[in-house]
């Protein structure tokens, strides 16, 4: 593996992002509820540019205690990264696929030091 | 000893992909994913892609042959305002492919194109082509696959005319690599017999469409002069799915995910069904039909249908001298896309099946939500090489008369 400079981590405002080329490796660092996240450019569906795709929250209906439901509403909690190329949507936290649960995205290791972020690939 | 410095990223030009991005920085991970295949030394043949043939309708209406149809088309794009497409019937705003802007490219591809040496529909389809790695695209319009539904007869007959002089005049001449299935407007048959003498042998025709959405009978005797004339031709006959919610078979669905998913399979099983058990592959061995855009699972579950019925009730299928499922592995082609591939065993019954070998075509669709890449077929674990060759692009040369060696450059 190899570590990468990716840059000050304050370039990443909270629901942004920077996508970067490692030499040849692509990786999107993004950060969520402060955190920051790394992971491999490359949908595990079909090798889209994932993390080049919007960020939307989670699509939820909710049923009503009789059974029955009226609108769809955004949980805003859980936001998902969307490939651009075919529409799979990836939990932007865990890297899970909605629906899918075995398929993830593949993390890029990350290492914040002194204000700096760094991803090894 | 210095440490070695820890090299710096490089950030993407493009850091959100949206509807203004340039389809070669959508799609570079595809060109990246052909380049490692080594497609260069591959004949890949795109039997289905699109364009938007709608943003051009004002160029198009130019071409209607009546006068005065032509002359109102005209006005009504010069002086309507928020007005439709002229005379184009359809589903109106109830087009939800692109999941609520979640898959741009399908919104739409408004990239900045500044080669004004040929069409703008040129660049875009050779940037396409570039990027997936193929040497011939086969170009379909969009709006216009529910024109067989149409109130208006003759409008099918205008429109679709129109459109076949249009996309040879503005797209398939400036390009010998792309290609098109002209449009039969199949609700007046006379007229489509007229097309096929008339488009045979433009630039680029390959072949001839009839667009899937209908409600006429695909064996009713009217059309049978068709199929004589394609069969003598040797020019193949593809029938295109859709989708549209005005098919009352399908009137209890909410979800475009159910519609679409039922709806592209539905027209063409209806359709086949109707075109083995009437006998057409019978009465016209040589005649060449390709079912496009349905997808493959709909195939071998429609071959175990009807095998088994027929074997109750072969008084109601006279014509027939083998089983259904015979017919559609031997006088029928399929287009590959959009490939079910979630379950890996089903896909590979399915492409045993249909004789995938000699029968499947590629398509990729782009660059509708659900496109498939050439490298979908290349990686399936199980085909042999030459399979794989055949179904991204021999099989298509065979088909329709194409130079088997390929000509893009990667």
């Amino acid at each position: 593996m190899r570590e990468f400079l990716v840059g000050p981590a304050e370039a990443i405002a909270e629901g942004g992002r920077l996508v970067v080329d490692c030499d040849g490796t692509e990786v999107g660092v993004f950060r969520l509820k402060g955190r920051l996240v790394a992971w491999h450019n490359l949908c595990p569906h079909r090798q889209g540019p994932v993390c080049q795709g919007r960020i939307y929250a989670r699509v939820v209906e909710p049923v009503a205690p009789d059974g029955t439901t009226r609108l769809l509403a955004y949980d805003e909690d859980e936001r998902h990264l969307v490939c651009p190329w075919h529409g799979y949507e990836f939990d932007l936290e865990t890297g899970r696929c909605q629906g899918r649960d075995a398929m993830r995205l593949r993390p890029a290791e990350l290492r914040e030091d002194g204000g700096v972020v760094y991803v090894s690939v | 000893m210095d440490a070695k410095p820890i090299p710096a990223a490089r950030p993407l030009p493009v850091q959100e992909i949206d509807v203004f991005t340039d389809t070669r920085e959508v799609l570079r991970h595809a060109q990246q994913g052909a380049q490692k295949r080594s497609f260069q030394d591959w004949l890949i043949c795109d039997v289905d892609a699109h364009h938007v043939e709608t943003v051009n309708w004002h160029e198009m209406v130019r071409y209607i042959e009546d006068p005065v149809i032509r002359h109102q088309a005209m006005l009504f794009h010069q002086e309507k305002t928020g007005g439709a497409p002229y005379g184009l019937n359809g589903d109106a705003g109830l087009k939800y492919q692109d999941v609520g802007g979640r898959i741009p490219h399908q919104a739409g591809v408004r990239e900045p194109v500044d080669d004004k040496s040929v069409h703008r529909d040129v660049t875009l389809t050779r940037r396409a082509m570039q990027s997936l790695g193929v040497d011939y695209m086969v170009l379909f319009p969009t709006p216009m696959l529910t024109l067989g539904l149409h109130p208006q007869p003759e409008m099918e007959v205008h429109l679709s005319r129109a459109y076949n002089h249009w996309l040879i005049d503005n797209v398939l001449k400036a390009d010998s690599r792309i290609k098109t299935l002209a449009y039969l407007p199949f609700n007046t048959p006379r007229e489509a017999e007229a097309m096929i003498t008339e488009f045979a042998d433009q630039p680029g025709v390959i072949g001839f469409c009839v667009p899937s959405v209908r409600h006429k009978a695909l064996h009713h005797n009217d059309y049978m002069r068709c199929y004589a004339m394609l069969q003598e031709l040797g020019k193949p006959v593809a029938f295109h799915a859709a989708y549209h919610w005005q098919d009352p078979s399908l009137a209890t669905v909410n979800r475009f995910l159910g519609m679409h998913a039922l709806g592209f399979a539905w027209c063409n099983m209806v359709h086949m069904t109707n075109w083995i058990l009437n006998g057409i592959p019978e009465r016209f061995p040589k005649l060449k039909s390709i079912w496009v855009e349905s997808g493959l699972a709909w195939v071998p579950f429609l071959m175990q249908r009807l095998d088994d019925q027929y074997l109750m009730r072969p008084s109601e299928a006279p014509q027939l001298k083998r089983l259904p499922s015979e017919y559609m592995r031997e006088h029928c082609w399929y287009t590959t896309q959009p490939m079910e591939t979630v379950n890996m065993k089903a896909l590979q019954v399915t492409l045993e099946m249909i004789n995938a070998e000699s029968q499947l075509l590629f398509a990729s669709d782009w660059p509708h939500f659900d496109f498939d890449l050439p490298q979908e077929i290349y990686d399936l674990p199980f085909l042999s090489e030459q399979a794989k060759r055949n179904i991204l692009g021999l099989n298509a040369a065979k088909l329709f008369g194409l130079d088997p060696r390929p000509v893009k450059t990667l």
